[in-house]
C-alpha cells in the first residue's frame, strides 16, 4: 500500500507498475513518482505565473 | 410520490421545479403563484417548455399531497403554518422561517416575532452532510441558506473533528450571484446599476450568520459582495488552526468527514485551470467544491455552490430524498458543463 506524501491518501499501485513511472493520485491529483514496490514521491512540477 | 410547491415563480421554486420534474419517485401536483395564478408555468420559467403542461394555481387551490415544498418570501410561511402544515404529512420548506432554534434570534436577525416557536425544533436543518440521520425521522425539513450553506459546509468538519484554534477568529467573504436576490426588482437591480459592479452589499450583519453560528457553534465575522455572476457562491473563509497540524491533516480531516458524500468534491490541484473551487462549471449541479491551503496556521478555505442548487433546491431535493428513503442522488445527477 503506497501513500501519496500530498494528501496522505492510500492506494495500491496497479501490477505492472514501474519505477520511476508518474501516477496521478485519485483524491488530489498530485503526480506522483513511483520510487518502489509501495512507494511514491511527489513529482517534480513546472510552476505556473499567475502574474506573480 | 405526490408533492406540490408553494411559491413556485420564484428562482427557488422554479429550480426545484425543474428538478422534481425529472424525478424518478415524484410527482408534480400543483404549483402556486398568486400573481400568476392560471397561466402556464413555462409563462415564468421558459427552461420548462415541453416539460411540464401545468398551470400555476392559487395557494386556496390546493389539495392534498404527500410532500408539500414551500418557497414563499421569509416570514409567510410562518405567518401561515397552520393553513399549509395540514396539506401535507411532510414538508420542506426554502425560506429561513425555521431554520433558527432559537425564537430571540428571530427578532435580532428577521426583526419578526416568531408566531410557532413551538415549531422551531420540529424542523431539521438542511444540509444533509449535518443532519442526515435527523432527517431520516423528521416530518418537516428547513432548507438552509444559501451563503450559510457555502460557508457552514467547508468549516463544518474542521470544527467537528478539533482542527480549529477556537481562540482566534473565523473571518470568511462570499461572492455571490445576481440571483440571489430573487426574482423581484430594484433601483440596485436595474441593469445599468447591477451590470458590472462588486458592490459590498453585507459587510456586516448578514442574516445568514445567525445559521452559521448555530450550526458551527462558533462566531462568524461574515461578508458578502456582489459580483458580475448570475448563479453562485464562491466563499473565501480564514481561519486558524491548532499548530501541529499540517496539510495533509486537512485532507485526512475532510475525506474523513465528506468522502462518502455524494455532493462534495474537494478541489485542490497544482496544475490546471480549475486548481481551486469555481461556481462557474457547477451551475446546475448540486455539488459543492472545497478547497483549502495552509499557510502556516492560517488556513484559507474555499468553497463554491450553485446558489440555486445546494443552496436552495438542489438541497431541498437531496433532503427529500433523504426523508423518503430515496436514492439519495436521485434527480440530482446532472454534472455540468464545460465550458460554459
Amino acid at each position: 500500500m503506497a501513500e501519496c506524501p500530498v494528501c496522505g491518501a492510500a492506494f495500491n499501485l496497479a501490477e505492472g507498475t514501474e519505477k520511476g513511472e508518474i501516477i496521478i493520485c485519485g483524491d488530489c491529483g498530485s503526480e506522483l513518482e513511483v520510487t518502489g514496490k509501495d512507494s511514491v514521491q511527489e513529482a517534480p512540477q513546472e510552476e505556473e505565473d499567475w502574474g506573480e | 410520490m405526490k408533492v406540490s410547491i408553494v411559491g413556485a415563480s420564484g428562482y427557488g421554486g422554479g429550480e426545484l421545479l425543474r428538478l422534481l420534474l425529472n424525478h424518478p419517485d415524484v410527482e408534480v401536483h400543483q404549483v402556486t403563484s398568486e400573481r400568476n395564478a392560471g397561466k402556464p408555468v413555462t409563462r415564468v420559467h421558459p427552461n420548462l417548455r415541453k416539460n411540464t403542461s401545468l398551470n400555476f394555481c392559487m395557494v386556496k387551490e390546493l389539495e392534498k399531497v404527500d410532500l408539500l415544498f414551500v418557497s414563499l418570501p421569509h416570514t409567510q410561511f410562518m405567518q401561515r403554518f397552520d393553513e399549509l402544515s395540514g396539506l401535507a404529512e411532510r414538508i420542506v420548506d426554502l425560506s429561513a422561517d425555521f431554520r433558527l432554534k432559537d425564537m430571540a434570534a428571530y427578532q435580532k436577525w428577521y426583526e419578526v416575532e416568531h408566531p410557532h416557536p413551538d415549531k422551531l425544533t420540529q424542523f431539521v436543518y438542511g444540509n444533509v452532510e449535518l443532519h442526515r440521520e435527523e432527517m431520516k425521522k423528521a416530518r418537516y425539513i428547513s432548507g438552509a441558506g444559501c451563503n450559510a450553506t457555502a460557508t457552514i459546509l467547508p468549516l463544518w468538519p474542521l470544527f467537528k473533528l478539533g482542527a480549529v484554534d477556537t481562540a482566534l477568529p473565523v473571518v470568511a467573504e462570499a461572492k455571490c450571484g445576481s440571483s440571489e436576490g430573487g426574482n423581484a426588482v430594484s433601483e440596485a437591480s436595474h441593469h445599468p446599476e447591477r451590470s458590472g459592479c462588486v458592490r459590498s452589499y453585507k459587510p456586516t450583519g448578514h442574516r445568514h450568520i445567525a445559521e452559521m453560528e448555530q450550526e458551527l457553534g462558533h462566531r462568524i465575522y461574515f461578508s458578502a459582495t456582489s459580483i458580475e455572476m448570475v448563479r453562485g457562491i464562491l466563499v473565501t473563509a480564514h481561519l486558524f488552526v491548532k499548530p501541529e497540524i499540517t496539510e495533509k491533516d486537512i485532507w485526512k480531516v475532510y475525506r474523513q468527514v465528506y468522502g462518502q458524500e455524494p455532493f462534495i468534491r474537494i478541489v485542490k490541484e497544482k496544475q490546471g485551470i480549475y486548481r481551486f473551487p469555481e461556481p462557474k462549471i457547477l451551475a446546475g449541479t448540486n455539488y459543492c467544491d472545497i478547497g483549502f491551503e495552509l499557510d502556516g496556521t492560517r488556513l484559507v478555505v474555499v468553497s463554491a455552490i450553485d446558489n440555486l442548487m445546494k443552496g436552495a433546491g438542489g438541497q431541498a431535493v437531496h433532503a427529500m430524498n433523504v426523508m423518503c428513503g430515496f436514492e439519495e442522488t436521485a434527480g440530482l445527477t446532472f454534472t455540468g458543463l464545460h465550458p460554459v
